[in-house]
């Protein structure tokens, strides 16, 4: 019988407690009459089938009486119903928004098998954390460690792919034979490299990535084994990865062996290869570190010249996402947890004000015998079914605006797919919805529950009381607040932009179109060969209507190579790398700084008289001299030599500075060389490959003429990266913009749900106190007196939320001040601005409600009495 | 159209007023024990009838002998009696039509 009274607890409280003692009658007679062992059972099974069906359906009949009744009071006030449903849509929309993007790129593992377990391997000097390695010192710390169970190779390739359609600029990576063991990935067809494919003097092969297969090969499932021409070299095809395998970033669309020789391993200070290693199962992270450690410290005193200060830096592969982009997503969820914050606030005061309207309706219905459970469940039917709706709409917000979100997800991750709004990222949304409702409904539900008395249907029950007033004007407080946090947070984020695009990059970038012509190896590698192609582009480029000037360069600045350093050796002293004595290699054609608009300080640009077989030369910046010649100035260092990419040079002329690595970035030493002033197939790495053209028409306009132009000089010249040079200036802030776009979009939403708060909450009060106003007036108080009521109450809340909103956001600021640019986070200007913004917004929420006060007729209010 | 069981319980009210275990008594007399109700579905059902005004619990008491005071009895409504003759003239009307298009035998 206990059983049964257990089974009973299936039925909602109201049902149980109706006819549970009839239901517990009934079985107990159905016992009597069940005989024998089977017929108890056969009792037991049928009792527990039947009791489990019908309580879901009288759940459901409940669930409907509900909803069909939430639905009639949604009718009867259509503005509440709407309000809930936007509020809580924005602050579910913009918190899926915003968790999707971070879950995508900080949150959710590598899409490689026991992700934790891999770690990248980096050099530490001085000056840098994360130092790419060189063959030398990572052969001798894998074969001392014993931590890894494998550990590969990588580095960044390009190749022009060459047959088969037009010529075709291609991305991807040279990578160790290890490397995709230790990443644990098998091919889609075909096979991986093996030991002998990376060794020295092997044949050419090469593994094609899904997208490459299929656009290029037309998903032939023969590809296996064809040859293929990379930058003219012969490489066949050994298999194709699967479709969302992206490495090292998502532009990879190939990889090929790297293959070394004795000779990679002589230099330790040629860093160019980054390591991927996968820890041995057990082995913790902060025990892999400390082996290496160790081995560095060896390395250390084995060649204590090449490895003075080298350490190992140990880095686990989902942690090597900027601190910038972290900081930018961690902002982006503060934000919009904020908004949610105040969505909630204001539900929960929506609610509130709505059940203290319903008071006497709910009186009415306790009064004729419904049961508090029943009530409260009502309610909280009502509360989740706006909750739910709301959380529908917010999807959908958040499902069109994820892709907005697409720009804060660095390109250099590993990842096949952009942030979409995912089962994760929908079940994030459910639960926060049903958090929303509940937690929000509950609070007017247990208020109303407890003091639903009969004391709501007496005629005269007015006013809310003073503590759940109090209650209310916190919540508008808190919105208040956090509106101002995201104000000020987007306020400093806009200075920071506008401080960082006022940077003076060092050229002029309007009216210049930007080109990459590959140049492919091994045709390239000689200067001649590179000489008439240059001429014969340049010569035909001044042809074309509008071009005054053009010059071929190794690379732009703030292009995609930012790197491209060299060591300097004055006074012919050797090169040591811990000084670090580096400047920016750029070889270039006569006229580069013509066409960047880069001022020449002292000396001459580059010449087409500075060959080969002529003095070597040098035009240096700025800074160069600063660095490495402080007491000297443009004019005395004319003349001077140092020792720079294999050369004594000497300085010919002194530019203006160039932040070649972008807008945030100080300028650094760089050095200019005539593109003839170098030996065949040396430092081929900085052949100028980069086209600048200076036009008095608009630049994107003439992209099709110097297409053409290339394409009839060489037609197997792939044209790549076509772009304005004020576009790749702008790409430089790009994600500054679109993070601020979001914050701002943000920052408004916040502040339109604390003015709906607070116009909610003085209307609210206005119109509970109407009859105290009434008769205020009629006994004589002024309409000032009236209007000082009301803006006092309205001047209180916005003071306390203003200042607490501050002092916040001054931390806020704080914390983020690694993405200010500089830009203080107490910023007078900006705390002033959403200061005057969040109380004008105040103001607004609350001319309604005083107007409406002012008008209250004092007859009719004491009528009402 | 009226559930099976809301007919059921109707017609077992029609001539007395019962309570749950009479009802499903009666139920299955009538049917001969094809129909057994089970609590869960017979309080369902009186729960929506009562809602829909169908029936009503009475407050009338049979002599305290026979009582039992955990004991529910139910009357049906004008209501209920005119839903059943709606629910009974659809079914004949039912009745028919099948039989014109010759699925039953010949009149009785």
């Amino acid at each position: 019988m206990r059983f049964y009274d257990w089974l009973l607890h299936c039925y909602p409280t109201s049902f149980r407690n109706e006819y549970g003692p009839e239901m517990r009658l009934l079985f107990a007679r159905r016992r009597l009459e069940a005989q024998g062992p089977f017929g108890g059972a056969a009792l037991w099974i049928s009792t527990v089938a039947e009791v489990a069906g019908n309580a879901a359906l009288v759940h459901l009949d409940i669930l409907r009486q509900d909803i069909a009744y939430s639905w009639r009071m949604v009718l009867r006030a259509p503005g509440f119903a709407m309000t809930a449903v936007i509020i809580v849509a924005l602050g579910v929309g913009a918190t899926t928004a915003a968790f999707s993007v971070t879950d995508f790129v900080l949150l959710r593992p590598l899409p490689f098998a026991e992700p934790d377990r891999l770690v990248k391997l980096y050099e530490r000097t001085p000056g840098y954390s994360r130092l790419e390695l060189s063959a030398a010192n990572y052969r001798d710390w894998k074969l001392g460690s014993t931590v890894f169970e494998s550990i590969g190779l990588y580095h960044d390739a390009a190749a022009n792919l060459v047959g088969a359609g037009e010529p075709m600029r291609v991305m991807g990576s040279a990578v160790s034979a290890d490397l995709f063991p230790t990443l644990r990935v098998h091919p889609r067809i075909g096979r991986l490299f093996t030991p002998g494919d990376d060794q020295s003097g092997a044949p050419g092969t090469i593994l094609l990535s899904y997208r490459l297969w299929q656009t290029r090969f037309g998903g032939d499932p023969d590809v296996v084994g064809r040859q293929i021409l990379l930058d003219a070299e012969a490489f066949t095809v050994l298999g194709v990865m699967p479709q969302d395998f992206r490495f090292p970033t998502s532009e990879a669309t190939f990889w090929t062996p790297l293959r070394f020789s004795e000779e990679a391993y002589v230099d330790r200070n040629d860093n160019w290869m980054y390591a991927v290693g996968r820890l041995r199962s057990g082995v913790s992270f902060s025990q892999a570190q400390a082996q290496l450690d160790v081995l560095a410290a060896a390395s250390r005193a084995q060649y204590p010249a090449d490895n003075k200060d080298v350490g190992a830096n140990l880095i686990r592969f989902g942690d090597e996402v900027s601190e910038q982009s972290r900081l930018l997503l961690y902002a982006l969820s503060g934000a919009a947890v904020c908004v949610l914050l105040i969505a909630c606030a204001n539900l929960a005061n929506l609610l509130l004000a709505r059940a203290l309207q319903r008071r006497r309706e709910l009186a009415v219905r306790t009064a004729m015998g419904a049961g508090r459970e029943r009530m409260i469940r009502q309610l909280m039917t009502e509360s989740l079914a706006l909750a739910a709706i709301g959380g529908g709409v917010g999807i959908a917000i958040a499902y069109a605006s994820v892709p907005l979100l697409n720009r804060l997800v660095p390109v250099s991750l590993p990842l096949a797919t952009t942030p979409t709004v995912d089962l994760r990222v929908l079940a994030f949304a459910t639960v926060l919805t049903a958090v929303t409702g509940m937690a929000f409904g509950l609070a007017p539900v247990m208020r109303v529950g407890g003091d639903a008395d009969l004391a709501g249907l007496r005629e005269g029950a007015r006013s809310g009381g003073g503590r759940k007033e109090g209650a209310r004007s916190a919540l508008v407080v808190i919105e208040i607040v956090a509106s101002v946090v995201l104000l000020v947070s987007a306020g400093l984020l806009m200075r920071a932009l506008w401080t960082v695009q006022a940077v003076n990059p060092g050229f002029q970038s309007e009216g210049v179109l930007t080109l990459q012509t590959p140049l492919p190896l091994p045709q390239f590698g000689k200067v001649s060969v590179r000489e008439a192609f240059y001429t014969r582009v340049l010569n035909d480029l001044h042809a074309l209507p509008g071009v005054t000037n053009a010059a071929f360069v190794s690379f732009l600045p703030m292009g995609t190579m930012r790197g491209g350093i060299w060591p300097v050796s004055l006074d012919g002293r050797p090169v040591n790398r811990s000084e670090n004595k580096n400047a920016f290699l750029r070889y270039i054609t006569p006229g580069y700084f013509a066409t960047l608009g880069i001022p020449i300080r002292s000396g001459r640009d580059t010449t087409d008289a500075d060959t080969h077989d002529r003095q070597n030369i040098a035009v240096i910046s700025e800074s160069f001299i600063r660095r490495f010649w402080p007491n000297e100035t443009p004019a005395s260092v004319l003349g001077r030599t140092f020792n720079f990419a294999l050369k004594d040079r000497v300085v010919a002329g002194v530019t203006g500075d160039v932040r070649m690595r972008g807008l945030e970035r100080e300028a650094e030493p760089q050095v200019y060389l005539p593109f003839r002033q170098v030996d065949d197939l040396f430092i081929i790495g900085y052949i100028p490959r980069g086209l600048v053209i200076r036009t008095s028409t608009p630049p994107a306009t003439l992209a099709p003429a110097v297409r053409a132009t290339i394409q009839n000089i060489d037609p197997a010249m792939p044209v790549t990266d076509v772009n304005t040079l004020v576009d790749v200036v702008e790409r430089d802030t790009a994600s500054r913009s679109a993070q601020l776009r979001v914050l701002a979009a943000f920052a408004l939403i916040a502040l339109v749900l604390a003015g709906i708060g607070i116009h909610g909450l003085l209307s609210f009060s206005v119109s509970q106190r109407s009859q105290e106003i009434g008769v205020r007036r009629a006994l004589g108080a002024q309409s000032a007196d009236i209007l000082s009521m009301v803006i006092g109450q309205c001047l209180k809340l916005a003071g306390v939320g203003v200042v607490v909103g501050v002092a916040l956001a001054y931390a806020a600021g704080r914390s983020m001040q690694a993405l200010l640019a500089g830009v203080k986070p107490a910023d007078a200007a900006t705390l002033t601005g959403a200061v005057v913004l969040a109380i004008a917004m105040t103001a607004i929420g609350s001319l309604v409600p005083t107007l409406r006060a002012l008008r209250v007729d004092p007859n009719i209010a004491l009528r009402a009495e | 159209m009226l559930q099976a069981a809301t007919f059921h319980i109707l017609l077992a009210l029609a001539d007395e007023d019962r309570h749950g275990y009479a009802i499903i008594q009666d139920v299955a007399a009538r049917t001969g024990g094809e129909l057994k109700l089970s609590a869960g579905t017979l309080y369902r059902s009186i729960q929506r009838m009562l809602e829909q005004g169908l029936i009503v619990e009475t407050r009338e008491r049979p002599a305290p002998e026979e009582d039992d005071e955990r004991r529910r009895y139910y009357r049906i409504t004008p209501q209920g009696a005119a839903t059943a003759r709606v629910e009974v003239r659809r079914l004949t009307q039912l009745v028919k039509m099948a039989r014109a298009a010759g699925f039953a035998g010949a009149k009785a």
